[in-house]
């Protein structure tokens, strides 16, 4: 076949398993030799499940020449964040603290991987313990943007995200508590999903603010998107929060285009605030939405410009509790102390990266008796303002749209020293975790740098059906085809 | 002036579920070290917790024996403290919104019945367990912890009582009576000395008949009914020295030390606790629908007080009554018993007295003895109809309880059965008079005396087994 498998789409490659052109094996080593070439610069990965891989790559080949029909993601090279827990493969969340640490249990979306053929090339990096916007704050070295090496990938799945643009993945997952799939996919010209909150199981994803996180996937069109959709949603009796009822149909109305379609701007986040490149991206998709049919107006949320402080608040006090299991006590890394306490405190005063200290203090403090209801209490009440923000809204529109990310990849190192000029890299996707509904970026246009813009989609929850429609629609008319720099290149 | 104490309990009760709160993982006690554990018992990351929905109806269970209100949304909150055998370093629990909130048990006390109040009664999950190795086995000069996540995630339930109660006999009362109560619905096994049922308590002083509330202090530590008890009194005693002295209580929590017999104040770091409840983001609230409380509401046992009451009328005295109604198994074995002909106070009689005794005697409890309700009615029967004597009847019971069989086959083959068969018993009382005219001359002339001699001689001829009391009447109506 023309071209490197490494470049296809799940869908084409799923194709030619299928048809004999290409075998599993084949597919697996062509991405193998792209993060070879890629990783010493990229950096995505922090674990090549090398073995693993080889199995399940033979294991679909058995199958396909058997004449079975091993489901679409049979023999396709995936990548995963690695906050999500690996049978006998280390899991670190990115953090100093699990160095070594290997769960002895698959997360619920791994196995539901493994069981549809998929091969899992790997674990990708992550800012630690999901908590930043640029994978700066990784125990193990940033991962750096294709399009870019001198720039961040986004966070905090920079690594599934890099690893997909650059091809040393065909999909990937990541997880999504502030927008940390929609923000890396914009910042590295792919398409992220987060599904609606509940829709995919959480167990084994190593928790940052249970409320919000939501797994979901990375890949190269909507339809590779939608396609790891429906392989990883659906109910599990292990997550108390998963939804109950049947997930979404997407795939009937992917095509249904965009006429019809009513779309609404969010005024508070499409305007100051964005990049001229980025708002110029933005307003050329709104026009070609126009133009092919659907109805877009401005739709105001006013609860919007609250929403990332009372993120802020929740997200926090949630990992304040989430992450006190990280002690020494049971696994991870241990740190001697004269008592048990000092023991404890010690391993987490060594084991957490200032970003995540920052947090659980932030946290703590907002749950401390006497701030509560100041706080965290006060916060929830903006959640609910939100929510009821966007319930509204959609009773007038299908779909809510706003830029991924105010700017396009920012520089290495321009703003560790800044956390609250790191915190509004979020602003656009942080309402739609406080609200619980669906939302996608797909790449749509390039800055004067060259550097990839967001579109985000936001739905309301279990929208995905008319969430996808709109996305495949704007992907249409976008027409975005480039490829990064180190994706492309021939000196690799 | 005299004093009395204001007391309130806490009791903890590990329920009796086949799995853990919120993991699949068998609740179970005497397991190996860590053998009973999983991902989320054990905190490791990502491990989401799913809760026990029997654990939850058990503890509604309680609440309606008992008169409590049942939220129908109720919501676990994280309650967040470092200790090395909680595993998650906080604590899913209960705060403003339990499963059950106010209620009461009344308790016999002295001078009649006292209705205590309860606050709450809520679910949460117990610790893991940590043992300190080091010469003096305290925690502060441990020089290593062993850890056991086995009691990791049990479904405890925690009771909480008003301030209703008056002396530490009462609390004890009250500690008793809630065992009983939960003994009767079956939640728990409620064994003390495996922990199953542990004691906190608050208690303050203030001068006899008064309306106020004194300081109040917390003891903790309290593994059984009698160290409530001595705990209470200790610092009851302590509390009231300090106010007569002139001095003043100080609002504190403070330990019971069981071999010392004395209550010790805790450090300080322990009590300045800031929890930081928050509702656990992982569960959802609880929803209890009517239907479900209807058919628990249903499922409700007679409870302790009730089966009192109706053993009481049924003629036994308050202490058999107490006895039968609270003694594990012996209710329903009672009832068993008159439904197959017993008379209720006979086998009362025989439970807390030949049974119980020969159940000691062989080590067992009546959980494990063969006998039955159907047992106890032919028992019954068999004394009745004149064919064993009161002292054969114990004799049988013990052969029942050994495995023997049934009471007639166990009196058939201890030989115990009395002759019955009147045509043989007026045979062998015409044989005697026959044999002594004189004396039963004298007896028709008024010497009374003479029907011991007659009846004795009529055994000796039966060999001893003929009913004295039939005997007797037989001899009187011959000679009379
Ligand atoms: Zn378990």
């Amino acid at each position: 076949m023309s071209g490197d498998p490494a470049d296809l789409t799940i869908a084409e490659a799923a194709a030619a398993l299928r048809s004999g052109a290409l075998s599993a094996a084949d597919l697996l080593a062509a991405v193998r030799r792209r993060a070879g070439a890629t990783e010493a610069q990229l950096h995505a990965y922090l674990t090549l499940d090398v073995e693993g891989a080889e199995r399940a790559a033979e294991a679909a080949d058995a199958a396909l020449s058997r004449g079975e029909d091993p489901g679409p993601l049979a023999g396709i090279p995936l990548a995963i964040k690695d906050n999500m827990c690996t049978r006998g493969i280390e899991t670190t969340s990115g953090s100093r603290l699990l160095a070594g640490y290997r769960p002895p249990y698959d997360a619920t979306v791994v196995g539901r991987l493994r069981a549809a053929g998929a091969v899992i090339v790997g674990k990708t990096n992550l800012d630690e313990f999901a908590m930043g916007s640029s994978t700066e704050n990784s125990a193990y070295g940033p991962t750096r943007n294709p399009w870019d090496p001198d720039r961040v990938p986004g966070g905090s799945s920079g690594g599934s995200a890099a690893a997909v643009a650059v091809g040393s993945a065909l999909g990937a997952l990541g997880s999504d508590t502030g927008g940390s799939i929609r923000q890396p996919a914009a910042l590295c010209g792919i398409v992220g999903l987060k599904p609606t909150y509940g829709l995919v199981s959480r167990y084994g994803l190593v928790a940052f603010a249970s409320s919000l996180d939501q797994i979901g996937p990375f890949a190269r069109t909507v339809e590779d998107a939608a396609t790891l959709f429906e392989a990883i949603c659906g109910h599990d009796p292990s997550d108390a929060t998963s939804y109950r009822g049947v997930p979404p149909v997407v795939r009937p109305t992917l095509e249904a285009g965009p006429e019809g379609l009513r779309v609404g701007v969010i005024a508070e986040l499409a305007g100051e605030g964005n990049e001229p490149a980025v708002l110029a991206a933005f307003g050329r998709t709104l026009e070609a939405l126009e133009v092919a049919g659907a109805e877009v107006r401005e739709v105001s949320l006013p609860s919007i410009p609250y929403a990332l402080d009372a993120y802020y608040l929740i997200a926090p006090a949630e990992c304040s509790a989430n992450l006190a299991r990280f002690d020494g006590v049971r696994y991870g890394r241990r740190l001697p102390g004269d008592t048990v306490e000092q023991m404890m405190a010690a391993t987490r005063r060594d084991g957490f990266g200032p970003e995540v200290t920052r947090r659980i203090l932030l946290g703590t403090y907002a749950l401390s008796a006497g701030y509560y209801e100041a706080f965290y209490g006060r916060a929830q009440q903006v959640r609910t303002l939100v929510i009821e923000d966007f319930a509204r809204a959609y009773g007038r529109v299908d779909v809510l749209v706003c830029p991924t990310s105010p700017t396009t990849a920012f520089a290495i190192g321009e703003r560790t020293e800044d956390p609250l000029a790191m915190y509004l890299a979020d602003v656009c996707t942080i309402p739609s975790n406080l609200v619980g509904g669906p939302g996608i970026s797909l790449p749509v246009g390039r800055d004067g740098a060259g550097l990839p813009i967001g579109f985000q989609v936001l739905a309301p929850p279990l929208g995905e059906a008319v969430l996808l429609r709109a996305a495949r629609a704007v992907e249409v008319l976008a027409g975005f085809a480039a490829r990064p720099a180190l994706a492309t290149s021939e000196a690799r | 002036m005299g004093y009395e104490a204001v007391i309130g309990v806490e009791t903890h009760v590990e329920l009796a579920t086949r799995s853990k709160m919120f993991c699949g993982c068998p609740n179970g006690f005497g397991a190996e070290p860590n053998s009973s554990i999983c991902p989320v018992c054990l905190g490791l990351p990502g491990a989401l917790p799913v809760p026990n929905a029997r654990a939850i109806e058990a503890t509604v269970s309680l609440g309606l024996a008992l008169g409590a209100e049942v939220a129908p949304h109720s919501v676990f909150h994280r309650k967040n403290y470092f200790y090395a055998d909680l595993p998650k370093n906080y604590q899913i629990s209960q705060f403003d919104l339990p499963l059950c909130r106010g209620g009461h048990l009344d308790v016999e006390a002295e001078g009649g019945t006292r209705r205590v109040g309860l606050t709450r009664i809520h679910l949460e999950e117990d610790t893991g367990k940590s043992t300190h190795l080091g010469a003096s086995g305290r925690i502060r000069a441990a020089e290593a912890v062993l850890l056991d996540f086995n009691r990791s995630g049990v479904p405890l339930m925690e009771v909480v009582s008003e301030p209703d109660l008056r002396s530490p006999e009462e609390a004890r009362a009250f500690a008793a009576e809630l065992r009983a109560v939960i003994l009767a619905l079956g939640i728990s096994e409620a064994r003390l000395e495996e922990g199953q049922m542990r004691f906190d308590a608050n208690v303050s002083v203030r001068p006899e008949g008064g309306s106020g509330l004194g300081t109040k202090v917390e003891i903790k530590n309290m593994n059984s009914l009698r160290s409530l008890q001595r705990a209470l009194a200790f610092e009851a005693e302590r509390q009231t020295g300090l106010l007569s002295a002139g001095g003043e209580v100080e609002q504190e929590t403070r330990h019971w030390d069981e071999a010392a017999g004395c209550t010790r104040a805790g450090r300080s770091k322990e009590e300045s606790s800031d929890y930081r409840y928050f509702p656990e983001p992982d569960l959802v609230p609880v929803a209890l629908e009517a239907a479900l409380l209807d058919r628990l509401r249903e499922a409700l046992p007679e409870l302790p007080a009730q089966r009192r009451a109706r053993y009481a009328a049924l003629g036994l005295d308050a202490g058999a009554a107490r006895l039968v109604a609270e003694g594990d198994g012996y209710g329903p074995l009672l009832d068993a018993a008159v439904a197959a002909g017993a008379d209720p106070r006979q086998g009362a009689n025989w439970l807390t007295g030949e049974v119980t005794a020969h159940l000691r005697r062989l080590g067992i409890t009546l959980a494990d003895a063969p006998l039955t309700g159907a047992h106890l009615g032919e028992l019954h029967g068999l004394v009745a109809a004149g064919r064993l004597s009161a002292t054969a009847a114990k004799e049988v019971l013990a052969g029942v309880l050994e495995g023997e069989g049934t009471p007639a086959e166990v009196a058939a083959r201890r030989d115990l059965i009395q002759i019955s068969d009147e045509t043989v018993l007026e045979a062998a009382v015409a044989e005697v008079l026959a044999a002594h005219p004189a004396e039963v001359e004298r007896l028709r002339a008024g010497e009374q005396r003479l029907i011991g001699f007659l009846v004795g001689k009529v055994m000796q001829v039966t060999g001893g087994k003929a009913d004295p009391r039939r005997v007797s009447e037989a001899v009187r109506r011959a000679a009379g």
